[in-house]
C-alpha cells in the first residue's frame, strides 16, 4: 500500500525484549486477537493503534501477563511469560492509584509488595516522584491531584520499580488535551533518560505518530495485525517543530486513510 | 426547616414532640404514658440502681461478643463471596434469604439448641447482625475496580498482599456500612433474645416492668436502649465519615 510496507527489518536493528508469536484470544463468540505475531525492539517505543474493538488493550493485558491468550505464547527476554514478572510494569488508562494511600506510598507500592524496606523504598520513590514532576506532592492523596498529575503518579509508580518493560494502555485517554501534549513532550524526555522499551497502547493517530518509533496497526473484529510502520522522523528538535515535520504530518495522514475504512 | 419565614434550629423538634408527651401524660388519657418528666426522672433512678448497671453490663457484654463473632465471620464470608463465584452461588441465596427473614421465629429454636444461658443471647445477636455484614462486604468487594486488582497482581502482589494490601481498604466503605447496619440489627437482635429469655439483664427488667404496669421504669429503659442503639451506629457512622473522602474518590 505504500512504500513504507516493503520496508525490511533491518531498518529496526535492535533485537526483540518482547516477542509475540501466534496470538490467538477469544471472549466466548467473539474472536479478539488472531494470529499476532510481533517483535518489540529494545529501548524502542511501539505503539499499538487501532479502533475500538481491535483487542489492542487485550494484547497489552497478555503481555503483561494479566490475561491467558488461547493459543500463542509471549517471550520477554527469551522466557515464555505465564503470569506478571518484575521485567514488566504498568501503566493503567485509568490509573489504578490507592486512594487510601499519599502519593509517595503509591509510587512505591511496587517496591511494597516485593518487599523493600521502607526508607529505601521511599527514597528510590521520591526520586521519580521528582523525575515526573511532582516533587512537593508526596503527601498528597490522589483525589486531591487533577487526572494528568494522577497519571504521573502511575508512571513514576511503574518507574520506580525498574522494570525494562513499560507497558501503557492509554494512558493520556483520561485527560484534558493541552496536559496530553505536554505529558506526551515530558514522556518522550523521561524515556530518553531511563531507556525503556515501551509498549503504549493508544487510539489517537497523532499521539502514536508523535511517541512511537514503530507503529502496530490493528484492524477490529478479529483483531489482526494490519501492518507495522517505523517512521523516520527526526527527534533532535523541539517537540514543535516535530509537530510540523513533513514525515510526521505523512504519515499521520497515511494511517487516516488506513482506519478511515473502520470508522462508521 | 422554616416555618412562616422563621428559622426553626434542630433541637425545636425533640422539645415539641417532649411537651406534647407531658401534655399527654398529664392528662391522663393515656393510662400507658405517663408524663415525660416523670419519664426523665425514672431515668435517672434506674441508671443509678444496681440492678440496672449488672443488667447493662452483661447486656454489653453478650453484645460485644455477639458483634465480635458476627464481624469475624460476615466480613470473610462477604469477602469470599465477592472474589469465589461458586461461593456465592452456594451461600448467596442463604445470606439473601436471611437478610430480610424475620429472624424473631428462629429465636425459640435457638432457645432449644443452647438453653436459656448466655450461648443462645450470644447466638442471637450473631443471627441477627452476620448477613447484612457479609452482604454489604460483598457488595463493597464486587465494587472493587478491576484496574486496581489488575494493578496489584502486575506489580506482583502475592494473593494474601492482594487482599490484605488492595481489596479490604478498597471495600472498606461498605464492610463499614454493613457493620453500622449489624450494630442496629444486633441490638435489635439482642433485646429480642433477652425479651424471649427473659430471666437474666434488661429482658428481666423489661419483663418486670411492664408485667407491673412500671411504665415510668418501662418507658426510662426503652430510652435508654434506643440511645444506646443510636449511639453505637453513630460511632461506627463517624469512622465512615473519616474515611468517605476516598470512598468519594472511588471510581
Amino acid at each position: 500500500m505504500f512504500a513504507r510496507q516493503a520496508e525490511k527489518p533491518a531498518a529496526m536493528p535492535a533485537p526483540s525484549i518482547v516477542e509475540v508469536r501466534g496470538i490467538r484470544k477469544a471472549y466466548d463468540e467473539v474472536v479478539a486477537l488472531e494470529g499476532i505475531d510481533l517483535g518489540f525492539p529494545t529501548g524502542r517505543l511501539t505503539a499499538l493503534l487501532g479502533p475500538s474493538g481491535c483487542g489492542k488493550t487485550t494484547l497489552l493485558k497478555i503481555i503483561a501477563g494479566l490475561l491467558e491468550p488461547d493459543a500463542g505464547e509471549v517471550l520477554v527476554q527469551g522466557q515464555t511469560v505465564t503470569g506478571p514478572g518484575p521485567e514488566r510494569a504498568f501503566v493503567f488508562q485509568d490509573f489504578a492509584l490507592l486512594p487510601w494511600a499519599t502519593v509517595l506510598r503509591n509510587v512505591a507500592f511496587g517496591l511494597e509488595l516485593r518487599g523493600v524496606a521502607r526508607s529505601e523504598r521511599e527514597a528510590t520513590a521520591e526520586m521519580h516522584i521528582a523525575a515526573v514532576g511532582l516533587a512537593g506532592f508526596e503527601h498528597h492523596y490522589p483525589h486531591q491531584l487533577s487526572g494528568g498529575m494522577r497519571q504521573r503518579v502511575g508512571l513514576a509508580r511503574a518507574l520506580a520499580v525498574d522494570a525494562e518493560v513499560l507497558l501503557m494502555d492509554e494512558p493520556f485517554s483520561a485527560v484534558d488535551e493541552q496536559t496530553r501534549r505536554k505529558f506526551q513532550e515530558d514522556l518522550l524526555q523521561l524515556l530518553g533518560i531511563a531507556r525503556k522499551t515501551v509498549i503504549f497502547v493508544t487510539h489517537s493517530i497523532e499521539e502514536a505518530v508523535y511517541v512511537a518509533d514503530q507503529i502496530v496497526l490493528l484492524s477490529p473484529r478479529p483483531g489482526r495485525i494490519f501492518e507495522t510502520i517505523r517512521p523516520e522522523i527526526p527527534r533532535s528538535g523541539s517537540p514543535e517543530a516535530v509537530r510540523r515535520d513533513q514525515v510526521y504530518l505523512d504519515t499521520v495522514e497515511e494511517i487516516w486513510q488506513v482506519l478511515k475504512q473502520y470508522v462508521a | 426547616m422554616t416555618v412562616f419565614g422563621y428559622r426553626i434550629p434542630l433541637l425545636v423538634a425533640p422539645l415539641v414532640w417532649a411537651a406534647l408527651w407531658e401534655v399527654v401524660g398529664r392528662s391522663g388519657l393515656v393510662f400507658l404514658l405517663p408524663p415525660f418528666s416523670a419519664v426523665l426522672a425514672a431515668t435517672g433512678e434506674l441508671v443509678a440502681s444496681r440492678k440496672f448497671a449488672e443488667a447493662a453490663l452483661l447486656t454489653l457484654y453478650i453484645f460485644a461478643v455477639g458483634m465480635a463473632i458476627s464481624i469475624a465471620v460476615g466480613v470473610p464470608l462477604g469477602i469470599l463471596m465477592g472474589r469465589v463465584r461458586a461461593a456465592n452461588q452456594l451461600l448467596g441465596m442463604w445470606v439473601n434469604l436471611f437478610v430480610s427473614a424475620p429472624l424473631t421465629a428462629l429465636v425459640p429454636v435457638i432457645m432449644l439448641l443452647f438453653g436459656f444461658g448466655h450461648t443462645t443471647m450470644i447466638v442471637t445477636v450473631v443471627l441477627f447482625a452476620v448477613w447484612i455484614i457479609a452482604l454489604d462486604t460483598y457488595a463493597g468487594v464486587r465494587h472493587v475496580s478491576p484496574s486496581l486488582v489488575d494493578m496489584a497482581r502486575s506489580f506482583g502482589a502475592s494473593r494474601a498482599q492482594l487482599y490484605g494490601k488492595v481489596l479490604i481498604w478498597a471495600a472498606l466503605p461498605e464492610i463499614l456500612a454493613g457493620i453500622r447496619l449489624g450494630v442496629i440489627r444486633g441490638v435489635k437482635g439482642m433485646i429480642i433474645g433477652q425479651l424471649l429469655i427473659s430471666i437474666v439483664g434488661l429482658g428481666e427488667l423489661f419483663e418486670l416492668y411492664s408485667r407491673n404496669f412500671l411504665m415510668e421504669q418501662f418507658w426510662a429503659l426503652t430510652i435508654l436502649v434506643f440511645a444506646f442503639a443510636l449511639l453505637a451506629s453513630e460511632a461506627i457512622g463517624m469512622i465512615e465519615r473519616r474515611i468517605e473522602y476516598y470512598a468519594g474518590a472511588r471510581s
